[in-house]
């Protein structure tokens, strides 16, 4: 779809040879100060990864506690706290983080600019993330222990019913949502300001335009998250009665306001993985992406629609019903874009010259998975059922579809697909192919039995239930030990890539990848586009 | 144009700045959650201390940030393009500020059209009303709470009105300023941007005015119920930006009787000027909903 004239790849060698005044700097300044996009897009991997498996660790608990009924090995409380800080972690420290580094990375060389428009900045947004989550951890190891109360930290459970490491919580969210919305303004601002000439809007590569629509949202809502735990700070320590009925203010009221910031952020971990699937699902299928101009209109139609969606997650809360209505369809509504997008990959792949590579595999798995955790939020949407889901392990079973399966998958495939690019080195397939393979049977062990449990009523975020539920919860068990022990081959995989270990690639790596990335050497050089290529 | 001269976007080099800005928001973050505990449970600790190092980090982090990037644009480094960026960045900060108070008037209208009328039993919710506080009164501004907690609510004629007048007033002076800027005119460039710090600063008094007269003799507390939370988390939020804004445009005015800027370069300038114009269309609302209404 966009070409360089190759007197312009030329140009990029000669700059790579020298005549700029700074090299790769050595040692850990090099980390510290640096303004590289592609330093810092590895950097934010990394600490995603790390945080993956913290996070993941903490869900090993959980799965041990709950493998047989009865309380075994942890008590309810430290319970609460794995629940609680696995789900903030998985969505503050893996899932956001790890797309900020693909942005890093991929937008610059994907729309010809040297690097992020605001490179400085760019370097405060990641340095800010290691240092609000040891904040986050280490009130795990405080009196009273870290927060309890759900990721989502209802009031009065955040304010009323909690410990007084609340403030250590609030304002590591605080710093964290600075560093996202510092993120976000420079995504943008790179995509709005540093396009290479003749990359028209209707140009970009999906990746790009999908971020351009996240990082909208998250300027958009990252604030209204600081609001919220501002209020829950105000009325934890000083006095005000914002989420307390007595005072003339309102628990539901913090519903309101957490998921009108928190459906949104549902798609801001969703639409870079949309984007992803668009840059792979052609490159294996060896045809153009179907529906270019559909799939940007759908990414902006889900982007929008999300704003006027949150209060699906509280229909339980006693909502009047023409609110209910209202929602419960604007909600299903969402499912039309979603569904051109499947659609357009599936028309992608018709009459495809398909090979199956490891990044491909993982995107298909994506679409198949994705699908059936988009189908259970169908299900959640409609009101007079979801009396009987809320709040039970079918909820828990729809978004670890979306989010594991879907989030997660996608990151994967995104590193498969561009680690040649960075290493210029293939991984070690054979490995890649064992990660993929007990990551999708064990993923589906892990969740797929989760709905059976929760359609027959075992509630979420409980470190016991009935007997009943036994048989299952062992399956689940297992099916999530798997799976954790999965990404540890993915952990080799990934050190004996930056070890340099592996067969050299070619610049384009895959046959049948395009665009502006695919062009510039393998491994791509410290410095890309310092004169911008012109796109035809 | 050929290649070989295309405007070069400038990338800078390794800087030591964000990073010492990283270490200076884990100290205030680490040192306001522990301080915050301190001084409402009456507990002893470093809290305090690790909060102002962590804002002194800070204070030094900027400083020394932006007397780089000062240098650097008065050394002919950069490129329009990169003012582009610049003046987008600083309208997309601006938006996330605008989302943040969102979040704030929309606390002050659920409580208003929503939970406040709910607890009065409007609608269906007679029985909440009845079982929880019968005598509880649905009226806004909402001088007693349910559980019978009672304030007076502030008028808005008087000082409010005198603040809003000397804000608008404010904006009006600050776009003065500007334009004298890009006339070249500076001595009027001087004499307005003075005048708008200076009505900041009287904004800023008649304020603190406020809230002594609220605090001592009105009875208004941010513990007041929903009415005296909206009032001063939405008018204490305000009168932050305007004291960041007012500092902004103070350290403007010492680079402009310095010499900086010329009528085509002065990001800074306007950017401080943006943000100025923002904080006062954010007081209008707020003076019209919490206020007026």
């Amino acid at each position: 779809m966009t070409t360089t004239t190759s007197e312009h790849q030329h140009d990029d060698h000669s700059h790579d040879d020298g005549h700029h005044e700074h090299h790769i700097p050595k040692g850990i300044k090099r980390w510290l100060y640096t303004t590289n996009h592609k330093d810092i897009g590895t950097l934010y991997l990394w600490f995603a990864f790390i945080m993956f498996l913290i996070g993941g660790a903490m869900a090993m608990v959980i799965r041990a506690e709950l493998f047989q009924p009865g309380l075994q090995i942890v008590d309810p409380n430290f319970f609460n706290q794995m629940t609680t800080v696995h789900g903030l972690i998985m969505v503050f420290g893996a899932v956001m983080p790890a797309f900020t580094g693909l942005a890093n990375w991929l937008v610059p060389m994907m729309i010809g600019a040297p690097d992020m428009a605001l490179p400085r900045m760019n370097n405060w947004s990641f340095w800010i993330l290691p240092f609000a989550f040891l904040i986050l951890l280490s009130s795990l190891f405080m009196e009273g222990g870290g927060p309890a109360f759900g990721w989502t930290f209802y009031a009065p459970l955040s304010t009323t019913y909690s410990n007084d490491t609340t403030a250590l919580f609030v304002f590591s969210v605080h710093i964290m949502g600075a560093s996202s919305i510092m993120g976000a303004i420079n995504v943008i601002v790179t995509i709005f300001n540093m396009r290479a000439p003749g990359m028209t809007w209707m140009k970009m590569p999906l990746f790009v335009w999908t971020w351009l629509i996240t990082a909208f949202l998250l300027i958009a809502v990252m604030p209204v998250l600081a609001g919220a735990v501002t209020m829950v700070l105000t009325d934890k320590f000083f006095g005000t009665s914002f989420f307390d009925a007595a005072g003339g203010g309102d628990p539901v009221m913090f519903q309101h306001i957490f998921w009108f910031f928190g459906h949104p952020e549902v798609y801001i971990m969703i639409l870079p993985a949309f984007g992803i699937i668009s840059q792979i699902v052609p490159t294996f299928s060896r045809k153009p992406l179907f529906g270019y101009a559909s799939m940007v209109y759908a990414t902006t139609s889900i982007a929008l629609l999300s704003f006027i969606v949150w209060a699906h997650h509280m229909f339980t809360t006693g909502m009047p019903v023409a609110a209910e209505m209202f929602f419960m369809l604007a909600t299903m509504l969402i499912s039309v874009p979603t569904g051109v997008k499947v659609f357009n990959w599936v028309a992608t792949m018709w009459r495809g010259s398909i090979s199956y590579e490891v990044p491909m595999l993982f995107a298909l798995a994506f679409i198949v998975l994705f699908t059936i955790g988009g189908l259970s939020g169908l299900m959640l949407a409609i009101v007079p059922v979801d009396f009987q889901y809320h709040d039970t392990y079918f909820v828990v079973a729809h978004f670890h579809y979306v989010l594991v399966t879907g989030a997660i998958f996608s990151i994967m495939a995104a590193v498969y697909y561009w680690l040649p690019k960075w290493t210029g080195k293939m991984f070690d397939i054979t490995l890649a192919k064992w990660h993929f393979w007990c990551s999708l049977v064990s993923v589906n062990v892990l969740f797929f039995p989760m709905h059976f449990v929760g359609l027959a009523g075992m509630p979420r975020r409980i470190p016991d239930y009935a007997l009943q539920f036994a048989d299952f919860n062992k399956w689940i068990s297992l099916g999530g030990f798997a799976f954790g022990l999965s990404q540890l081959i993915f952990l080799a995989l990934l050190i004996k890539a930056c070890r340099k270990k592996g067969e050299p690639v070619s610049a384009q790596v895959w046959e049948g990848a395009e665009g502006l990335e695919w062009e510039i050497p393998s491994p791509a050089p410290y410095h890309t586009f310092e004169t911008p290529p012109v796109v035809k | 144009m050929s290649q070989k001269e295309y405007e070069k976007y400038y990338v800078p080099a390794q800087s030591p700045w964000p990073f010492m800005g990283a270490c200076a928001l884990f100290l205030i973050a680490f040192g306001a959650g522990n301080f915050v505990v301190e001084i409402t449970r009456g507990k002893e600790g470093y809290g305090g201390m690790i909060l102002l190092l962590g804002l002194v980090t800070l204070v030094i982090m900027l400083f020394g940030w932006f007397r780089n990037q000062i240098h650097e644009s008065m050394s002919g480094m950069y490129s329009a393009q990169l003012g582009r960026s610049y003046r987008q960045g600083m309208a997309w900060f601006i938006f996330s500020e605008v989302m943040f108070f969102a979040a704030f008037f929309g606390a002050l209208f659920y409580a208003r059209v929503i939970s406040v009328p709910w607890l009065g039993g409007s609608s269906n919710n007679q029985m909440t009303n009845e079982v929880l506080w019968p005598t509880f009164q649905a009226i806004w501004p909402l001088i007693e709470t349910p559980a019978g907690g009672k304030t007076e609510a502030m008028g808005w004629y008087g000082l409010p009105l005198l603040n809003t007048v000397i804000l608008l007033v404010s904006s009006v002076t600050c776009h003065m300023a500007h334009v004298a800027l890009e006339a070249n005119k500076r001595k009027a460039l001087k004499g307005w941007l003075a005048l708008t710090v200076l009505l900041g600063a009287v904004f800023l008094f008649f304020q603190v005015e406020e809230y002594v007269h609220a605090y001592t003799e009105m009875g208004l507390t941010l513990q007041s119920g929903i009415y005296g939370n909206t009032f001063f988390m939405l008018t204490g939020f305000h009168g932050f930006h305007v004291t960041l804004g007012t500092l902004i445009l103070l350290i403007m005015l010492f680079r402009v009787l310095k010499g900086h800027f010329t009528p085509e370069n002065h990001f800074a300038f306007q950017a401080g000027s943006w943000y100025w114009h923002f904080v006062d269309v954010v007081w209008v609302i707020l003076f019209f909903f919490v206020y007026i209404l």
